[in-house]
């Protein structure tokens, strides 16, 4: 089988150690670079410290959407109610916090139950009613929303007791708090996907339905543990930026899930399931936040930063589905 | 020895009744054909073995054990293994986390976190498992989807026989094959009968299927129609089971020229 006579350059052999031992496209990291290179000259603003965690702050609400897009997505599923249900999380936090008047690690812990209860209901929804992951997650989309702007009489809720306060503000080490969230559920999330057999499990199972049943593993059970899982990131995500702000904000989040689920798709993740590492995620939520920390550096009307978002999303797809076209024989 | 065992399997998909009762034994280290005109429910009956269907009623004893209420996961472990005729393989996903898919062997990580998946251990072992199959491989990192057809079928056969099953169900294994390949995998069927695994191999060719196995089980309308001794019948006795009478002679000579 002698299908590899041509040696192949050392672009395409670095491209293929990329994916096969870091699971991300080499790609990613150059646009980043680039990306970078070019702000840095267009705005001098841009490389100051000061910026730079400017765009870790705006990017560890993004990341940890993006973690749960990567799962999802890489189980062949879909969750658009990312962000519905961070905003929701934010609002549940701060009403228990501030109208119920509870413990502040009650409050912060309610986000993530807030936000698992909804990705629950979407896995149940899915796996026993057969209704589609698009409807289903689109419907809750609106549900979660609704049921936020209900709970808060579409007002926001302030007053959070400083401990909440402090896991959005706080900066122990001079390390902004959701930053370390951020990088702590990074690396849980990675060794999660890449290196336990419910990750490589999830990945088969976006990959092919049938041969992880025929594998044995218990598919349903499967996908309805990734939703619920879903449900809890962007709860925690909702938590870090119901602190950030200070207050439960009825309206956080909205269109939150297209940036996340650009940055997963940006990172390699395969939009039909099968293929996702955290690690790209990452550097997908990076490119997002520096796109949008670089477009207000140029004072670039938020309206066309919406349309830029858009557009990279459409890019990114392309972008990996010609190579996927290109690599495999399926 | 019995080893695998169906007395009266029913199975209907809505108004669609497949199976009838089906009855069927497999002895240790038989090897059994399983042959039959389109739709006569075939797949789907190995499908209620493995465990993917439940069937709607009867008995099906493995080794023994009453399995009817086992997942195909806990079937898996008692040593059932089928090979699809789509494969089933995670086309995205390498060899190695093909074969072990399910089944991964885990480590821990600084002698403290348990559940990490020890990829080095799958790699040597999935590179054995190909060797011994005679099979070559471009490379084992890379995904099955990027393979030839004969290629991705050795990775299905691999994750076949990687766990010492004791039975295997081949469906249509040589549909798609070149002809030595077709010789390969009827020699590997060989090769497990000798070793005392049993096989159940579905196939259309039946010239194949009169060459490797013990016997033959004709599946018509749903039954198990007949039970025929390979060394004791012919291509026309077999046919003519299939087709259930009328001119058999005429159909008997098509399957031949086809």
């Amino acid at each position: 089988m002698n299908t590899q006579t041509a040696k192949p350059g050392i672009w395409a052999q670095a491209q293929r150690a990329s994916v096969e031992r870091l699971h991300i496209r080499l790609e990613s990291f150059v646009v980043l670079l680039v990306l970078c290179a070019v702000m840095a000259v267009l705005s001098p603003f841009f490389l100051s410290v000061s910026n730079f965690l400017n765009i870790l702050l705006a990017t560890s609400t993004i990341g940890v959407l993006a973690i749960a897009a990567t799962f999802v997505i890489g189980s062949g599923g879909l969750d658009l109610s990312l962000g519905s249900v961070m905003g929701l999380a934010g609002v549940v936090g701060a009403f228990v916090a501030v109208n119920l008047e509870a413990p502040s690690l009650v409050g912060l812990v309610a986000c993530v139950v807030a936000g698992a209860i909804a990705g629950y209901i979407n896995g149940q929804l899915i796996t026993r009613a057969f209704v589609p992951a698009f409807i289903v997650t689109l419907g809750m989309l609106g549900l979660a929303r609704g049921f936020a702007l209900v709970i808060s009489g579409g007002r926001v809720i302030y007053g959070l007791p400083p401990l909440m306060v402090y896991v959005g503000q706080g900066r122990p080490f001079g390390i902004p708090t959701p930053v370390i969230i951020l990088l702590l559920t990074a690396i849980v999330a990675h060794c999660v996907l890449a290196y336990t057999r419910f990750g490589r499990h999830t990945l088969a199972l976006g990959d092919s339905e049938n041969a992880a049943r025929a594998a044995g593993i218990r598919i349903e059970r499967h996908r309805r543990t990734i939703y619920t899982l879903s449900g809890a990131l962007a709860g925690l995500a909702g938590m870090v930026f119901m602190a950030r702000i200070n207050s439960g904000d009825p309206t956080a989040g909205i269109n939150y899930e297209l940036t996340a689920i650009t940055a997963a798709i940006i990172g390699g993740t395969n939009l039909f399931g099968g293929r996702g590492s955290i690690l790209g995620a990452m550097i997908g939520a990076l490119i997002m936040g520096v796109l949008q920390n670089g477009l207000n550096l140029l004072a670039v009307q938020s309206y066309y930063q919406q349309m830029a978002i858009g557009a990279v999303l459409i890019l990114a797809v392309f972008i990996d589905q010609y190579q996927v076209r290109k690599e495999s024989r399926v | 020895m019995t080893l695998l065992a169906l007395t009266g399997i029913r199975k209907s998909f809505g108004a669609v009744d497949v199976l009838h009762g089906v009855d069927l034994s497999v002895a240790a280290g038989e090897v059994v054909g399983l042959v039959g005109d389109n739709g006569a429910g075939k797949s789907t009956l190995m499908k209620t073995i493995t465990g993917i269907y439940r069937a709607d009623a009867g008995t099906i004893a493995f080794d023994g054990r009453d399995i009817l209420q086992l997942d195909p996961g806990q079937r898996r472990e008692l040593g059932i293994e089928m090979i699809y005729q789509d494969l089933s393989l995670a086309k995205q996903q390498d060899v190695s986390s093909n074969i072990f898919l399910g089944r991964e062997p885990t480590r821990k990580l600084f002698g403290v976190i348990p559940g990490i998946v020890d990829k080095a251990a799958m790699d040597r072992q999935a590179t054995k498992m190909i060797e011994r199959l005679g099979a070559h491989l471009p490379s084992i990192n890379r995904a099955v989807g990027s393979f030839s057809g004969g290629q991705q079928q050795t990775v299905a056969i691999a994750r076949a026989l990687t766990f010492n099953p004791k039975l295997v169900i081949m469906d249509e294994p040589t549909a798609a094959l070149a002809v030595r390949e077709v010789q390969s995998v009827l020699d590997l069927i060989r090769r497990l009968k000798s070793e005392g695994i049993a096989v159940i191999l579905i196939s259309h060719r039946l010239n194949d299927v009169l060459s490797v196995t013990d016997r033959i089980v004709v599946l018509r309308h749903g039954r198990a129609d007949a039970d025929l001794v390979t060394a004791n019948t012919n291509m026309n006795e077999v046919v003519s089971r299939i087709v259930g009478g009328g001119d058999q002679s005429a159909a008997a000579r098509h399957e031949q020229r086809g």
